[in-house]
């Protein structure tokens, strides 16, 4: 990377974003860190994924005896759908000028993870998203109460069947122990309590709204963590979200997806946590992890792998391409994400997906070599030398946000000997691999 | 940060979609509009014998373990054991799947999710099988399978993801980063060929302190100009700059080098294996495929090709049956039954294939009782199925009480580490106590 882009920069750009532009790491070397921090969690600003323009995404049903040839239509249509709705994520993801708050969204989405696979329904996938696009960055305790009345939230952990007397434990379970307090913090009677709380609503997966049946709600005593009361829903979520244990829980996500993996009982948790546990603002935690020297520190720099979809909208942002424009080729970006393991809109249970060594195995590096020679195959490299473009290392490192290649890349780059290989092959070294 | 860590102890357990897996093999030939996989949610069935007995054999017992090496079926001399794991991601319905028949409290529990005994495959003991699962009940009447009964572990978490880290692990107490077969590979080799996942990721119970296992799916090369191949393999010489997990991604093209040069010819000469077809009669049409069925391909390539594989990895999602249970769940037994079955009867006919045992698990059964939803929530003990030309078909284990009952769950009566042991020595060859912390029975089912 040329000598005069900050590092800090850089690094910042891929965590808080998808990787910086060359553009956007001068700018932000020239303005300092403490004021790029800022910029980049500023909502106030236009945002150029705004122009991607939303696919068409309207309720499909099936009537009350498809016939064979009808289901299979309305099959069809629904994963068209899905598909033009995922493609339109990574678009945003990849024009974004404010790449924060899809980022943002992205932390969210894998939290309080919700699979397609069940809900079946791209609009309803869509609401969710952008539910947490507009609310991410504000109070926990309300984006918490939204997401336990989101109709996909409703429909995939089973809250529109719920009913008084014979409870369905799925939403109240995965709310404890991912979404608020952590496991070790709950017993199972509290799972078994909270889930009365939860009872009587349904989804109209036509309006894409809930209503609650009073009749099918449970408004009798229940004991939760202790506490004795008739909770109703709204009541069980504000009593949950202010346990200390979910501001720890919550904090601790967030370092581990931002800076790196660590356990709830990190010192950096319990320094962070109790600021969160005061107010629940999500803006104010996120400086503060972006703010905290371990967050610039080697150990951050080394300590993330990139998750699939940030790989791959990495690569994009880098050769100026869009998720669409790599809808066609081989292999495609969507058949690169499921190769890979990571689509957006189908996590692979509530709980999200892994980190680090879980996208390090013998199939995602094939995955990504050929997703690599791929977008070469794809992009412009017209901005490399094409008689020697080994003399152009430098600038590849700038367009990759890379601060530095090792010497096994440097000998493995200066080994190819077209353009197109010296891109691909940049794009599946350790440096651009990791985050 | 290290490297404990960056193995978090919350990371899910990794699936295989049958869209990822697809999308490696290349199969064009199931269309998009019949593969469609909506999440299954299941059904359910009919119950033991209400008067059975009370949970016995749950503390681990002591060794002296007869290390029985079944003989019942005849089999090549020195066919290497081959383990291949089927994990059921999700907590399947044991209850609904090895049915307690007639058995009152499973009949009032379950309410409409209950099988009746007349529409179950009944075994014997007062216990029958799910009805889609006639290939399981194939191989228990000619003595190859053996079904492990009321398999749990003390103080029972009915959080997937920390029961499966236990399952994985097979320490129930802390958090353990290693899984139980990759501490086996541990004392066994390094070649990273050893274990193999058909998966998107590598499931914990393959990763050793050492090693891990490869991925594989029907492609191993990612073709490419002959410098970008030169180059890629530069790429994956060590180079201690960056770190452990950039150590970890050069390795792990280097492994994935090995992969290409073993096991692409064995995957491209070997393509016509067909796991489908074989659980049809003839002049049947061939179904869609299923997920399992294009992972239990691939292991079944590998094995007629002779790879260096001791233990594989292949799942099936889709068990957490919270609700509308029945007909997913039936679906589920579909898919499990006819992909294993056909697998079996390939492995059958292939010198290499006498030395396979396959293991089907889960996490965790579900409750008793059903919810309103037409379905069940997380609950505890189930059975394990292990089935192969080794395998001492009958019953292992007791079946659990279903009135002495933990907070509406099933008490465990055998401890899953003894299964482990009982593979551990019996289809691998090795010291259990390379895998686990002390000794426990060997149950005598190989």
């Amino acid at each position: 990377m040329a000598s005069t882009i900050d590092p800090s920069i850089a690094h910042l750009y891929r965590r808080a974003g998808f990787g910086g532009t060359p553009g956007d790491l001068t700018v932000g070397t020239a303005a300092g860190y403490a004021a790029t921090v800022d910029r980049l969690l500023d909502r106030s600003g236009p945002d150029d994924a705004e122009a991607v323009r939303l696919p068409d995404l309207i309720p499909l049903y099936f009537g009350p005896a498809p016939t064979a040839a009808q289901t299979q239509q309305i099959t069809a249509q629904r994963q068209s759908q899905a598909r033009l709705l995922t493609l339109w994520w990574l678009d945003r993801m990849a024009t974004s000028s404010s790449p924060w708050r899809e980022k943002l969204t992205w932390f969210w989405h894998n939290h309080f993870a919700t699979s397609n696979e069940k809900v079946d329904s791209p609009p309803m996938m869509y609401a969710q998203n952008q539910y947490l696009r507009t609310n991410g960055h504000a109070s926990f305790e309300a984006l918490t109460q939204g997401m336990a009345k989101d109709p996909a939230m409703m429909v995939w952990l089973d809250s529109n069947t719920n009913r008084k007397g014979r409870p369905n434990e799925n939403f109240s379970r995965e709310l404890m122990e991912l979404f608020t307090l952590g496991i070790g913090n709950y017993s199972d009677a509290d799972v078994r309590e909270a889930a009365r709380s939860f009872t009587g609503w349904t989804v109209d997966r036509g309006a894409i709204s809930t209503s609650l049946v009073q009749a099918q709600a449970d408004y009798d005593t229940k004991t939760l963590l202790g506490q004795t009361g008739a909770f109703r829903a709204d009541e069980v979520i504000s009593l949950l979200v202010h346990q200390p244990f979910a501001a720890a829980h919550v904090t601790r996500n967030l370092w581990s997806r931002l800076a790196y993996p660590v356990l709830v009982d990190d010192p950096v948790v319990a320094e962070l946590a109790p600021a969160f546990a005061a107010d629940l603002d999500a803006t104010k935690l996120v400086k503060s992890i972006f703010m905290h020297p371990k967050f610039v520190s080697a150990d951050a720099k080394t300590g993330l792998v990139k998750e699939p979809v940030e790989w791959v909208v990495g690569t994009l942002r880098a050769l100026g391409l869009t998720a669409t424009q790599m809808d066609s080729g081989n292999p495609s970006i969507l058949t690169t994400l499921d190769l890979l393991g990571q689509r957006p809109f189908l996590p692979p249970s509530v709980g999200g997906w892994g980190q680090n060594t879980y996208w390090l195995s013998t199939q995602t590096s094939l995955a990504r070599q050929r997703f690599a020679q791929a977008i070469a195959a794809r992009a412009d490299l017209s901005w490399l030398d094409p008689r020697a473009p080994t003399q152009s290392l430098d600038a590849l490192a700038t367009r990759l946000g890379i601060e530095k290649w090792t010497p096994n890349s440097l000998a493995a780059l200066a080994a190819t000997t077209t353009a197109k290989s010296l891109v691909a092959i940049a794009l599946t070294t350790p440096e651009f691999v990791l985050n | 940060m290290n490297d404990e860590i960056t193995d978090n102890p919350e990371d899910p357990t990794p699936r295989v979609t049958r869209r990822s897996f697809l999308g490696l093999v290349g199969m064009g030939t199931f269309g998009a509009a019949t593969t469609r996989t909506r999440r299954p949610r299941a059904t359910n069935a009919t119950t033991p014998p209400s008067t059975a007995a009370a949970p016995t054999t749950a503390a681990p017992a002591t060794l002296g373990s007869t290390t029985v090496e079944a003989t019942t079926v005849p089999r090549i001399p020195n066919t290497p054991g081959i383990l291949v794991m089927v994990t059921l991601y999700g907590g399947n319905d044991g209850l609904n799947t090895l049915i307690p028949l007639d058995a009152a409290p499973y009949l009032t529990g379950r309410g409409a999710l209950a099988y009746k005994a007349s529409e179950s495959l009944p075994l014997a003991e007062g216990l029958g099988l799910h009805p889609n699962l006639a290939g399981f009940k194939g191989l228990w009447d000619t003595k190859q399978l053996a079904i492990v009964r009321g398999v749990g572990y003390p103080n029972p978490s009915r959080s997937h993801f920390r029961s499966q880290d236990i399952w994985s692990s097979a320490v129930p107490a802390t958090f353990e980063r290693t899984g139980w077969l990759g501490r086996w590979y541990d004392s066994v080799s390094t070649d990273p060929l050893g274990m193999a996942a058909i998966a998107s990721s590598v499931p914990r119970f393959l990763i050793g302190r050492k090693s891990s296992a490869v991925v594989v799916g029907g492609a191993t090369a990612s073709g490419g100009s002959s410098d970008f191949k030169i180059a890629t393999r530069l790429l994956s010489q060590p180079d201690d700059s960056l770190g452990s997990l950039a150590a970890r991604v050069r390795s792990t093209s280097a492994d994935l080098g090995r992969v290409d040069t073993v096991f692409g010819p064995m995957l491209a000469s070997q393509s016509s294996v067909s796991i489908q077809t074989a659980t049809l009669e003839p002049g049947a049409v061939a179904r869609a495929g299923n997920v399992l069925d294009d992972q239990l391909n691939v292991v079944a390539r590998l094995i007629k090709g002779g790879a260096p594989t001791r233990a594989y990895a292949v799942s099936l999602g889709g068990f957490d049956t919270h609700a509308n249970e029945r007909a997913n769940h039936a679906r589920l037994m579909t898919i499990l039954d006819q992909a294993v079955t056909g697998f079996l009867r390939v492995m059958a006919g292939d010198p290499n294939g006498q030395g396979v045992t396959v293991v089907v698990y889960s996490e965790f059964g579900r409750r008793l009782a059903a919810n309103g939803s037409a379905g069940t929530d997380h609950g505890t003990a189930a059975p394990m199925f292990v089935a192969g030309a080794k395998v001492k078909g009958g019953f292992y284990g007791d079946q659990p009480s279903l009135t002495d009952l933990d907070q509406g769950d099933l008490k465990f009566t055998t401890d899953f580490r003894s299964v482990y042991s009982t593979l551990l020595s019996g289809v691998l060859g090795a010291d259990p106590l390379s895998a686990l912390d002390k000794p426990y029975a060997n149950l005598g089912f190989l």
